[in-house]
């Protein structure tokens, strides 16, 4: 293989991998501290990249701004968005049976699907990329790079980093990771457990937006594309191991490879690969790469 | 434990009614009818799997997708396939991806278990999507209905009248019949204790894994039997046969039928197709009806957060009300 | 399976020991169980008791060290090898299966001994073997009056004893009981020592209990236990003596 075709599909999988992070570090999270199987978490990607497409007009009208701002305002959205589900609706999940807490995801998930379908339609779209990211960066003789693939991952790096720093170094961070180790015990140590769920939640719902929102210039913007980065989300998590951000980061990265690389080589079996790879963990590690306990 | 009459004979009448309804419905609720009695069978061999055994699966589906595109698959396009060959052909597909998938899956728990199967049968679905195995998304036809033949001889022909839909009936009753007797059995049995409480019955002695591992597969089968009756009955196979909606469909079944009992299995295929169907008209909802799904996403939610019990729960809660009444009217 | 003579040991770990990442649960631990004798293991909480019994009965493998069952080696087999081989274990906490009948709860733990998976037209409670290994452990624990009873709505001293019948009904020749004391009354307590006593003379039992005046009572050999060691091993006198044991254990608890 060319050395300059190969560095291209590295940094597709590399980017294809933090994406997916982005969105797995949330429902990973969500469910060690929470205990909740949130099937509806594809939903707020898909709701991230359809804000970016909808909120924009809106913003440029208003605000007077352009992509970032459309992607700021985004954010605020859903964190008020995972704020207000939280309260609403999962708070009513944590101690129910994993069948029920499916069931109503699920449900959840068609909710999301159809209030998208009455709001915006169930058209594909694109985004545009702002002007000063939209070119490409030459590599090597013959081949070009987009310069916004990099950006979004540089945003993704930047996102990990900051996700580390606060999970090991601050004082939330910590209570997060008791709580995934033992829910009990940081209750009844007295820490606000209502409050913590709901950052939590809101932080996994702000993040998986925020995937979808910058990754919609690339990948456009489609009615299935929740669904679709959800199942794979679980592949991550469950290669990962639940409840740990260092599993679903390498889980999220060795997926981005072996989908970039498998669709290359073996393009006819390219949806197929990711499973294989999960089949073959589970063979070795039933509990995933990263137990957190 | 109830009494044996006051299980069988619910059960009879109601198949007395099945059996007698094609002389009083019209084609469109014969048809309905048909494709509910498929999905009850689908229904019932997730009960087993989820109700009497304990293991939650959102990947049901992919049996009986596979069953069905074996059945479309070996029917050549010249003319129709051998019943005796056929139907085991398709069953045993559908049985063997159940042994693959199930002895990986059952090294998990709990939600791993849940994601793994759903992530198994999105491989199968993929696999029909977008390969040329099976016609891609465009899915493929059946052109003709199986014929069983013993020598020169054609016992009933799947083409005619209401032959196809006895035939689903029968079908039905077999596995209804066939269930009833294994869940009082000691296999039965250990699946329940399983259920309650693995870690016990491993104390015990029971080595659980091939428990599970026999269950999923039956349970598989049963859902290629269910896979293989829904390919002939209108000759056509998608890949939509496998998707994720198909296997949360069957649980939602499952669950508004209630939980635990094989009649909630059946009478939840009935409620959520005629749920569906409700949702779907657009006489009582109006503009709603383009987006039932909305509708039924809600009943989902209500349906979970207020009958936990499914409607034979319900019904049965209802009775307990009754007899109480009476009992408090007559002292 | 050939009568074993009173005395020969059923059940023994040799140098058996395993961790839990950094932390050394169970450290060179040797344990004797012989035929006809109750052999307690006492020890602060963290001691490593749990760990051992997991050790012995299978739910945990030993990092080193071996596990003896009635003359094989049991160390790599799996639980319910074990227990097919003739080794009941009950729980601390209530492991009933809560919905079913009392009765069928035994019934259940007995089928574990005649499985039979492949008979589906025959209905479970039609087994003869089954339905009599059930009933006789409950006679034994004194359940008999409960049996149609359903598990979930029985007091707690009664599912304590559940517990102990679940664990006979799998006819096992070697018992290991996890605090079967734990938060019974002063006159259920009775009861229960009446019936280890009157166990012992079939079973080899291995008892983990708190309650030093039951276990200094019902015990012909007692094993003390401290952060995951054996300190001292002996019949209950010389425990009793032993200063050390005293210091690190007796004299936190009061010594009886």
């Amino acid at each position: 293989m060319d050395p300059v075709v190969f560095l291209v599909q590295c940094l597709n999988a590399v980017q294809y991998g933090l994406l997916l992070f982005l969105v797995a570090s949330g429902l990973t999270l969500i469910f060690g501290i929470m205990g909740v199987i949130n099937l509806a978490h594809g939903s707020f990607y898909m709701i991230g990249a359809y804000m970016a497409y909808a909120l924009a007009p809106l913003v440029e009208q208003t605000l007077g701004g352009g992509f970032f701002t459309t992607l700021a305002v985004s954010i605020v959205a859903s964190v008020a968005l995972g704020y207000l589900l939280e309260w609403a609706f999962f708070s009513y999940l944590y101690e129910r049976e994993h069948l029920q807490q499916v069931l109503m995801t699920y449900a959840l998930i068609l909710v999301f699907e159809e209030t998208r379908s009455i709001l915006v339609g169930n058209d594909v779209h694109g985004v545009q990329a702002p002007e000063w990211l939209a070119g490409t960066l030459p590599l090597g003789e013959l081949m070009t790079y987009p310069v916004y693939r990099l950006f979004i991952s540089a945003v993704c790096v930047a996102l990990v980093l900051a996700l580390f720093w606060v999970i090991t170094r601050t004082r939330l961070g910590m209570t997060v990771r008791a709580g995934a180790s033992n829910r009990e015990m940081v209750q009844a140590m007295g820490v606000d457990i209502k409050f913590l769920y709901r950052v939590v939640f809101s932080a996994g719902v702000a993040l998986a937006a925020l995937a979808g929102a910058i990754a919609a210039p690339v990948s456009s913007v489609y009615p299935g594309m929740g669904n679709q980065v959800l199942i794979v989300c679980f592949v991550v998590v469950v290669i990962g191991g639940i409840g740990s951000i260092r599993g679903a980061l390498v889980a999220a990265l060795l997926v981005g490879f072996v989908d970039t690389f498998g669709a290359v080589f073996f393009p006819q079996a390219a949806g197929v690969l990711v499973y294989l790879l999960m089949a073959a963990i589970l063979l070795w590690r039933p509990e995933g790469l990263f137990r957190t306990v | 434990m109830r009494d044996l009459s006051s299980r069988v004979v619910p059960a009879v009448i109601a198949g007395l009614a099945l059996a007698a309804f094609p002389m009083f419905g019209g084609k469109f609720a014969i048809d309905l009818v048909t494709k509910i009695m498929i999905l009850a069978i689908f229904a019932l061999s997730l009960e087993l799997l989820v109700g009497q055994t304990g293991l939650v699966c959102f990947g049901h589906a992919a049996f009986l997708g596979i069953a069905a595109y074996t059945a479309a698959l070996l029917t050549p396009q010249s003319g129709p396939a051998p019943l005796l060959a056929l139907l085991p052909a398709a069953v045993l597909a559908a049985g063997g991806y159940a042994l693959a998938v199930g002895a990986l899956s059952l090294r998990t728990r709990g939600i791993y278990f849940i994601m793994v199967t759903l992530a198994f049968a999105q491989m199968a679905y993929y696999v029909f999507h977008d390969t040329k195995l099976g016609g891609g998304s465009d899915g493929i036809y059946v052109y003709y209905r199986p014929v069983l033949s013993v020598g020169d001889w054609q016992p009933f022909d799947l083409d005619g009248g209401h032959t196809f839909y006895y035939f689903v009936l029968v079908f039905l009753a077999f596995t209804f019949a066939l269930l009833g007797f294994l869940v009082r059995s000691r296999f039965g049995r250990a699946l329940a204790g399983i259920r309650v409480n693995e870690q016990r019955m491993r104390a015990a002695g029971f080595a659980t894994y091939g428990y599970k591992l026999a269950a999923f597969v039956l349970a598989g089968m049963l859902a290629g039997l269910a896979g293989f009756l829904y390919a002939l009955k209108d000759g056509f196979v998608s890949p939509e046969l496998l998707s994720w909606h198909q296997s949360g469909a069957v649980l939602i079944m499952i669950i508004l039928g209630g939980l635990g009992s094989l009649r909630g299995a059946v009478v939840g295929a009935f409620a959520f197709v005629l749920l569906q169907e409700l949702f779907q008209s657009e006489a009582v909802f109006g503009a709603l009806a383009q987006h039932w799904q909305l509708t039924l996403g809600f009943a989902i939610i209500a349906c979970v957060a207020l009958m936990p019990d499914g409607i034979v729960g319900a019904g049965r809660q209802f009775g307990r009300r009754v007899a109480n009444l009476r009992r408090l009217r007559n002292a | 399976m050939p009568e074993s003579r009173a005395g020969e040991v059923l059940l023994r770990a040799s140098r058996v020991s395993r961790s839990f990442g950094g932390l050394k649960a169970v450290d060179d631990v040797s344990v004797a169980v012989r035929q006809g004798t109750v052999h307690a293991v006492i020890g602060t909480n963290g001691a490593g008791k749990s760990t051992l019994i997991n050790l012995l009965c299978g739910e945990i493998q030993a990092s080193q060290g071996t596990v003896e069952l009635l003359g094989h080696d049991v160390s790599r087999w799996s639980q319910p090898r074990r227990a097919q081989a003739g080794l009941g274990r009950s729980y601390q906490r209530n492991t009933i299966y809560a919905p079913f009948t009392v009765f069928e709860n035994c019934r259940l733990s007995a089928q574990a001994r005649l499985q039979r998976p492949w008979a589906w037209f025959t209905p479970a409670s039609s087994c003869a073997t089954t339905c009599a290994a059930a009933s006789h452990a409950l006679e034994r624990t004194g359940l008999a009056a409960q049996a149609h009873l359903i598990a979930g709505t029985l007091s707690h001293g009664q599912k304590r004893q559940l517990e102990i019948a679940m664990c006979l009904a799998t006819g096992p020749r070697v018992l290991v009981l996890d605090e079967p004391l734990a938060g019974m009354g002063a006159e259920e307590s009775e009861r229960m020592l009446a019936l280890l006593e009157g166990l012992k003379a079939e079973h080899a039992i291995l008892l983990v209990e708190h309650d030093m005046g039951a276990v200094f009572r019902v015990s012909d050999e007692i094993t003390v236990m401290v952060n995951g060691r054996v300190i001292a091993t002996g019949a209950p006198e010389e425990i009793r003596a032993n200063a050390e044991v005293q210091t690190a254990y007796l004299g936190e608890e009061g010594a009886n």
